[in-house]
């Protein structure tokens, strides 16, 4: 029992478990911020998943075809975007289900990076190192935040932005309102539907904007299974954050670092149970939204769709 | 899941004057141009990417033709396949009939055979007593993993979507330990050959019969889905507690309010839908065949079924019988992939096909809803 203490207290004194902690969390935290939005204009994307693989393959294949990072990002933010529009155009249009839509998504988006990743296997890379001086030197937390490869740092950009877009502009007013009463917004003149499919659409930039952060800042070539399930994480983070970002963000952190101690304890060559390991993440969500649910005010309207005069 | 279907909204006219008439026959031929239409687009779209990508379309439909139905054999397997998607299908109506989304049945599924296989190897009774039995205790396997969610829910407020969601890997992770124990499901030495996962084989007489038809084999959990997704179709729409489980999906406060308990049938519900996908799992071990391994657990035994059944479940728009010939094509799709990669064309273009078609087939009921709606719009408009 002490040697695992002994352990435990390696992972956590050792830089690389912060830095590995830091590369989860930005990659939730982009997929999060995002559906954050969304969800704030009371939709609930569980294509989420497939905007971050979408992104990601996109990212691949516009570094395979140009030969550049920058455009990797762009093609990336478009590919994200264009799935958010199947999602969005879809269900907040034309009146489909937005959980069938999104499921029927992830499975396209599995099936097509596959079958094309196959077809033509894009190289990657890895985008390079930014070390900010001073505050990469600060000792354990210093790599992690600071010290990372440069797409890592549009997260902190992104935060912010969201942040000012949904609680100090009119936009977000409107988007929040929608969210929580559709029935006034619609008779106060709001387009209910069309500001959810604003939503949806940037939740595909946020979504593209961290697949193309998977694979230049963290992983370096494009697999079908690099996004793994972690989509659904990211939503989990955003009802663990009980709807706000600083919530969602912590809800990022803690899951991540539920993923990095995986890593780290397996590193040290600990055998203790790897499917439970594997399954830790998943678990502490499902904890986190046991615990946490009741105690948080869902917008309102959260996953209820909109149709004048009927819903 | 509130699907928008045909019947919603009726049209304006409803009235069976001569103008109503051909007012419903045009409907029906803009159902049929908006569902041709879709279809066609979606395999165009398939097809479209095969070429793009350096193959060729022809040859890849004539395999999945060659694979789903024309070689000798092949449909028989095709009718297996569909079996445990109808039973995942049928699953899923139930619960989304209640307005709740349940979309764990691949978790369900693996969870409820691994039980049933469990206490299938404990009980050993003799054979034909014990197929049933596995049966049914793979259903309640399922039900139990889906009841975890349906608590979830009820009790602490966690929407059932997620904890569906994340339970598939957690049972997945859990049957995967399960089978490294020998006090579980792992095979003694000597009975698992060079393989390190793997649960016993059922003995010969505790697998369900293949009767042969024309060549075709298949496991009786062919018939028994079939008769699954009548009863289910006549207790959804002809019994009181399919007429309070429809209101609660429609309307919880009206349901509420005519003595309907959400808690009760809400959780009922989601553990049938969970039960179905168990039993979807217990009919693959039991049943067997080509598609679905050799009368054992290994990892990675649901094999996707649970997911390809809930799509069955959402193309056939909450209908029990419509969803047996979706299950079909889907099966077919399914059997017809395993000949495709011969082509030289990657077998993964079957996922795509069957997500371009769902997606096809969601939009002509929606813009039709939208439509149906404009219309009475205009029609009362003209009234006043």
């Amino acid at each position: 029992m002490t040697d695992l203490l002994g352990a435990v207290y390696e992972i956590f004194s050792s830089e690389s478990t912060y830095l590995n902690g830091a590369l989860f969390a930005a990659f939730l935290g982009f997929a999060a911020t995002g559906e954050w939005v969304a969800e704030r204009s009371g939709t609930l994307n569980i294509s989420v998943e497939g905007m971050l693989l979408g992104g990601a393959f996109a990212a691949a294949m516009g570094y395979h075809l140009s030969g550049s990072v920058a455009v990797g990002l762009l093609t990336a933010v478009l590919g994200g975007v264009l799935i958010a529009g199947v999602q969005a155009e879809m269900s907040h249009r034309l009146a489909a289900d937005q959980f069938v839509v999104g499921l029927t998504l992830n499975i396209l988006v599995l099936g097509l990076a596959g079958f094309l990743e196959n077809e033509i296997a894009p190289e990657t890379t890895l985008a390079g190192r930014w070390e900010i001086p001073v505050l990469s030197n600060v000792p354990l937390l210093g790599q992690a935040l600071f010290g990372q490869r440069w797409p890592f740092y549009i997260l902190y950009l992104l935060m912010p932005l969201s942040w000012w877009l949904v609680y100090r502009t009119r936009w977000g007013l409107e988007l929040r309102s929608v969210g929580e009463n559709p029935q006034s917004a619609d008779v106060s003149g709001i387009d209910v539907n069309k500001r959810r499919r604003q939503s949806i659409y940037y939740t595909g930039l946020a979504c593209g904007l961290g697949g193309a952060f998977l694979i230049f800042g963290h992983i370096g070539r494009f697999e079908d299974t690099i996004v793994g399930g972690r989509g659904f994480i990211a939503i989990a983070a955003v009802i663990f954050g009980g709807w706000t970002l600083r919530g969602t963000l912590a809800g990022c952190v803690i899951f991540a670092g539920a993923l990095s101690f995986r890593l780290s304890i397996q590193g040290l060559g600990y055998d203790i149970n790897s499917e439970l390991l594997q399954a830790l993440p998943f678990i502490v969500t499902i904890a986190g939204m046991a615990i946490f649910a009741h105690r948080v005010r869902a917008p309102a309207a959260l996953a209820r769709p909109f149709i004048r005069g009927l819903r | 899941m509130t699907a928008v279907t045909a019947d919603n909204v009726d049209a304006a006219g409803s009235s069976d004057t001569q103008a109503g008439r051909t007012r419903r026959g045009a409907r029906l031929g803009e159902w049929f141009a908006l569902y041709g239409t879709s279809i066609f687009a979606a395999l165009v779209l398939s097809a479209i990417l095969v070429e793009v990508t350096g193959g060729d379309w022809q040859p890849v439909v004539s395999a999945l033709l060659d694979g789903g139905v024309r070689r000798p054999g092949r449909w028989g397997e095709t009718l297996a396949t569909a079996a445990p998607l109808l039973i995942v299908a049928v699953g899923t109506v139930i619960s989304s009939k209640a307005g709740l989304v349940n979309i764990g049945q691949e978790g369900q599924l693996y969870v409820g055979a691994a039980i049933g296989a469990y206490f299938g190897f404990l009980i050993g009774g003799p054979g034909p007593i014990n197929v049933v039995l596995i049966l049914i205790i793979g259903a309640a396997g399922g039900g139990l993993w889906a009841g975890v969610a349906a608590g979830l829910r009820y009790w602490r407020g966690v929407p059932e979507v997620l904890s569906t969601l994340l339970l598939v890997t957690v049972g997945g992770q859990a049957v995967a330990y399960a089978l490294r124990w020998e006090w579980l499901l792992l095979a003694p030495e000597g009975r698992r050959g060079n393989r390190n996962q793997v649960s016993e084989q059922l003995a010969t007489d505790n697998r369900l019969p293949r009767p042969d038809l024309f060549g075709n084999e298949f496991p009786l959990t062919v018939f028994i889905s079939v008769v699954l997704a009548v009863i289910v179709a006549f207790a959804l729409s002809r019994t009181v507690w399919g007429f309070r489980l429809r209101m609660l999906g429609r309307n919880p406060r009206a349901a509420q309010r005519s003595g309907v308990s959400e808690t009760r049938y809400g959780a009922m519900a989601l553990m049938l839908s969970g039960a179905f996908a168990g039993l979807a799992g217990a009919a693959m071990l039991t049943g067997g065949g080509f598609a679905f391994g050799n009368y054992q657990i290994v990892p990675g035994f649901a094999s996707n079924i649970g997911w390809t059944g809930l799509l069955v479940a959402l193309v056939a728009y909450e209908k029990p019988l419509a969803a047996i010939p979706v299950a079909v094509v889907f099966a077919g799709l399914r059997t017809g992939s395993n000949f495709v990669s011969s082509t030289g064309v990657e077998s993964r273009i079957t996922d795509v096909i069957s997500g371009l078609l769902v997606l096809a087939l969601l939009i002509p009921a929606a813009v039709m809803f939208l439509r149906d709606r404009r219309r009475a719009r205009a029609a009362a408009t003209e009234r006043v």
